[in-house]
């Protein structure tokens, strides 16, 4: 069986990009939560999470942005998403994550509107 | 449901978060077949997941040798969704719709299942006796497109 999840991490103008892939249910978010929290432990608070290539999120992994966003925004970070395919964007909106987060079509835009408003403050 | 022949599928599987993707294939299928789109399918499939994620860790306890019935019973107009464990139950009264600025401010994600489930569904009740038979029943209407 191929791997349902896999996670690939890179870094652009001093923004960190986690980029997920396969779906992201309760047998996966742990790692993705790691993932996170290791970004964080080592002081890298501005962080995108490309989802371009997500399939599926339930709670569990809603809950991990959830569970995160307080702290980064505490030390001037913040955690933004992109490239929501509809299927799983609606999954956000039903729940409202665009009142939270910002979430944008693509990578060069997110990291723009890092520049804009490096910390979402509403 | 209607008087309209019934269609009933059972899926038991041991009691893992390592099945969910299972169980989600099995409610796809059986939603597709009972008429269901696909932006419909996944609000099926994370109603379900929601459901037997809650079996699995609260319930259960993350015990992997115990079981998790999902059965789909769909006819023309309803598709009927139970999820049946024998594990702990527990009063789904005190779980209280929050949104999700509360649910941060106050640090926790707990609950975030039980209100998408209601969100996502028709219909969401449960049937709790505690150590023997606990069913959480979801319903959604089948709409009909016209051609």
């Amino acid at each position: 069986m191929p791997n349902p999840f896999t996670i690939h991490r890179s870094c652009q103008e001093g923004i960190v990009i986690v980029s997920v892939e396969g779906y992201l249910d309760a047998h996966t978010a742990p790692k993705f939560e790691e993932t996170i929290q290791l970004e964080i432990d080592q002081g890298h608070v501005r962080i995108i999470v490309d989802c371009e290539k997500l399939t599926y999120i339930s709670s569990a992994g809603l809950g991990v942005f959830m569970g995160f966003i307080e702290e980064v925004r505490e030390k001037d970070g913040d955690i933004k998403i992109c490239g929501l395919e509809p299927k799983v964007k609606q999954i956000f909106d039903i729940l409202h994550f665009e009142t939270i987060y910002d979430i944008l079509s693509d990578i060069p835009s997110t990291i723009l509107r890092f520049a804009e408003v490096p910390v979402r403050k509403d | 449901m209607s008087t309209a022949i019934e269609s009933t599928f059972t899926l038991g599987v041991p009691s893992s978060t390592r099945n969910l993707a299972l169980i989600r294939d099995f409610v796809s299928q059986v939603g597709s077949q009972a008429g269901f789109d696909e932006s419909e399918l996944i609000k099926l499939e994370l109603a379900v997941d929601e459901a037997c994620t809650n079996v699995i860790k609260h319930a259960y306890g993350y015990d992997t040798t115990r079981e998790v019935t999902i059965r789909a019973i769909f006819d023309d107009e309803e598709l009927r969704l139970q999820i049946v464990d024998n594990g702990l139950g527990f009063d789904p009264e005190i779980v209280k719709a929050e949104d999700i600025k509360q649910l941060i401010s106050e640090g926790k994600t707990g609950g975030l299942g039980m209100q998408l489930m209601k969100l996502l569904m028709d219909e969401v009740h449960y049937e709790i006796s505690p150590g023997q038979k606990n069913e959480l029943i979801m319903t959604k209407k089948i709409i009909k497109k016209l051609v």
